[in-house]
């Protein structure tokens, strides 16, 4: 079977992609930059009499987010840039989405305007009023159809509820509340309600130089309103139930992998830090991205992952240098597809890798222009780390670590996914070939 | 610093640092590395290490995720030298290891309590190992290169104790401010004569002779008037 991965589109966006989701259909996808804008694409129907263009996204809204602040008591600037995007199940005609920098998080409604009102009585076609004189009849407005316009426009604002940096918000499966974490806390909000918000989580301790661990990320399980995980720069999970306590301070479960010995080396602590961490669909299981690796834990087993994926093995013997030019402190994402049995992350030369569940098979693939033509099939890459060297191989050391691909994101139904590389999206689509078996 | 999307050519090497393989900067204890001499290794891996603190600080917003990993690191390399200079044992609880910046000047007089202490451990580390070699512009980029290489002479407390005082008494009142940057600043021991930093740091308002005495009256008029001493200086 080979994988093709058409190109569904690829955009040059003025700054650095830092955030990609789609919403739950799939039908839209968002993306936040480095500048605090979002630019939301939205996939075309796939026309029977164009048969090759087979659901492309194209553009369907950009806008302004957040702007740069600047917090006058600390002579502090804070960035514009979007951390974060998440998308609330739609309840009506018009999309919801939240998004937010550093300090702030804000919802904003995406409504269409395909229609107006055409035949008023006291105004004229440009509004301006018309001479009563000439009004000799009277007649009812109708709706006539427009160009489509896309109006966005702030709901909510949730303000000065974070002290620290805002790394992670995931919105609960009640659709009501939604929680923001930063490096030390989290809070849960509603999302009527923004002049207040409870603090569920809080690990500053009380004298800042006992401070060893910070929260890396956080998310609410897909169907249990009252659970939720936080991961820690120290490789821990903690699920967390929100009926034990009002602050959620002492895990319900703590899952943790013990050290491997063998491996052991003074940048074992933070290679083991946790860049993300995201429920699957069903539930039962979460995936945790680490410097090195993605694991799969079963929330049933808190000993250890039920199971590990080498994502750039290569890189451990490079660990001090990568130290050195502060790459080991980059953040992946990962992702899962739809149905929980392909996983997903990026990593260093704008090459990103899937594991399959099931088949315990992997790949590599490279998101560049060369490869982005529309129908291009997709070639698998290999690291070659000294040894037999085959054609296309890439040696170790020709690794670009600027290109690092840190934001991807997975079709909620189908096997699409967004690639984010620096300032391009590409978005590519597997099509398993007809005469393929 | 990123290119735009100009296809890289395999011969261009330039921009790329080349990446040989560290064995040696495993752990002392692992079998692969027995014939490395681990205390040099060490020694430049704890400078490197104090050298991204010292950039990491220097920020008006650390990185908090940063910074608590670099500092760890640094304790995880602190605890192999030890046994190696035969130290004493450091008085619990372990002082996070103290390095020179002294841009971001605490008037906060708890710390002086704890800077006793610190002082001392820092007067064995001194020994150590010696002040790290001026890096040419290797560092990450978009953090400013302070002028002076941080020598281990001049020492400053990652000693958020004074995030304590301001923390509690002012929570109620000033919900939104953060105390981070209290939590974070660090002392200069000016008063012990030790070589300033860069001078683009702020806090230089304080006089630089202040001892114990002034130092007390400080942490009463701090508390007595809940004047808030905001750090001057612009952000990054």
């Amino acid at each position: 079977m080979s994988i093709t991965k058409t190109l569904l589109g690829r955009r040059d966006l003025a700054d650095i992609i830092s955030t990609v989701e789609f919403n739950h259909t799939g039908e839209l996808l968002a993306t936040g930059d480095k500048g605090g804008r979002v630019v939301i694409f939205q996939r075309e129907p796939e026309s029977k009499n164009a048969p090759h263009s087979q659901g492309e996204y194209d553009v369907y809204s950009t806008f302004q987010s957040h702007e740069p602040e600047f917090d006058y008591l600390k002579s502090l600037e804070i960035e514009e840039k979007i951390n974060k995007i998440k998308w609330l199940p739609q309840q009506n005609a018009a999309h919801s989405l939240l998004s937010t920098n550093d300090k702030t998080i804000k919802l904003w409604k995406i409504t269409e305007r395909d229609k107006r009102p055409e035949g008023y009585n006291l105004k004229d076609e440009e509004g301006k009023l018309k001479d009563l004189s000439t009004v000799t009849s009277l007649q009812v407005p109708v709706l006539k159809p427009m160009d489509l316009m896309v109006e966005v426009s702030p709901r909510r604002i949730f303000a000065n509820g974070h002290t620290y940096h805002i790394n992670s918000i995931s919105v609960n499966s009640d659709c009501e509340t939604y929680m923001s974490a930063d490096d030390l806390r989290i809070n849960l909000w509603h999302l009527a309600i923004t002049d207040r918000s409870f603090n569920i989580v809080d690990i500053k301790p009380a004298n800042m130089e006992d401070l060893t661990e910070v929260i890396t990320a956080s998310e609410f399980h897909p169907h249990h309103c009252n659970l939720f995980v936080y991961s820690s720069s120290k490789g821990s999970l903690r699920l967390c139930d929100m009926r034990a306590a009002a602050l959620c301070d002492k895990h319900s479960k703590l899952f943790e992998e013990p050290e491997d010995p063998s491996n052991r080396s003074f940048f074992s602590e933070i290679i083991s830090s946790v860049s993300d961490v995201k429920f699957s669909h069903s539930g039962r299981y979460m995936l945790t991205r680490d410097y090195l690796t993605v694991k799969v834990w079963d929330l049933n087993m808190e000993a250890r992952p039920i199971e590990t994926y080498q994502v750039h093995d290569y890189l451990r013997s490079k660990l001090c240098s990568l130290y050195e030019n502060d790459c080991i402190f980059d953040k992946f994402e990962c992702a899962w597809n739809g149905s929980d049995s392909v996983i997903m992350t990026g990593a260093y030369n704008n090459f990103f890798r899937m594991f399959d569940r099931n088949t315990k098979r992997d790949v590599t693939l490279e998101a560049s222009r060369e490869s982005s033509k529309p129908r291009a099939v997709l070639k698998p890459r290999r690291v070659c780390v000294g040894g037999k060297r085959r054609r296309d191989d890439i040696s170790v050391d020709s690794l670009d670590f600027t290109k690092k691909i840190l934001h991807t994101a997975w079709h909620p139904a189908e096997n699409i996914i967004a690639i984010a590389a620096t300032n391009n999206l590409y978005i590519f689509q597997d099509k398993v070939n007809s005469d393929m078996h | 610093m990123l290119s735009k999307g100009l296809k890289r050519k395999r011969e261009e090497e330039e921009e790329k640092e080349p990446l040989a393989v560290d064995a040696w900067w495993l752990d002392p204890g692992h079998a692969s590395v027995a014939q490395a001499p681990p205390a040099v290794a060490s020694s430049s891996l704890f400078d490197l290490s104090v050298l991204k603190l010292h950039h990491s600080l220097q920020q008006s917003e650390p990185n908090l995720r940063h910074l608590v990993l670099v500092v760890n690191t640094l304790r995880r390399i602190q605890a192999s030298m030890a046994p190696a200079a035969a130290l004493p044992p450091v008085p619990s609880p372990p002082a996070a290891p103290s390095v020179a910046d002294n841009l971001l000047a605490s008037s906060d007089a708890a710390l002086s309590a704890s800077m006793a202490s610190l002082l001392e451990d820092l007067s064995h580390i001194e020994g150590l190992s010696q002040a790290p070699q001026p890096l040419a512009d290797e560092g990450p980029p978009g953090r400013s290169i302070g002028g002076a290489a941080p020598s281990l002479g001049a020492l400053d407390l990652l000693g958020p104790a004074t995030g304590c005082l301001l923390d509690d008494g002012l929570e109620g009142l000033f919900e939104d401010i953060d105390t981070s940057m209290y939590d974070n600043e660090l002392w200069a021991p000016a008063s012990e004569g030790l070589k300033p930093g860069p001078e683009d740091g702020p806090g230089k308002e304080e006089a630089p002779e202040l001892d114990e005495a002034e130092l007390d009256y400080l942490m009463d008029v701090l508390v007595g008037t809940q004047a808030l001493e905001r750090p001057p200086g612009p952000g990054r």
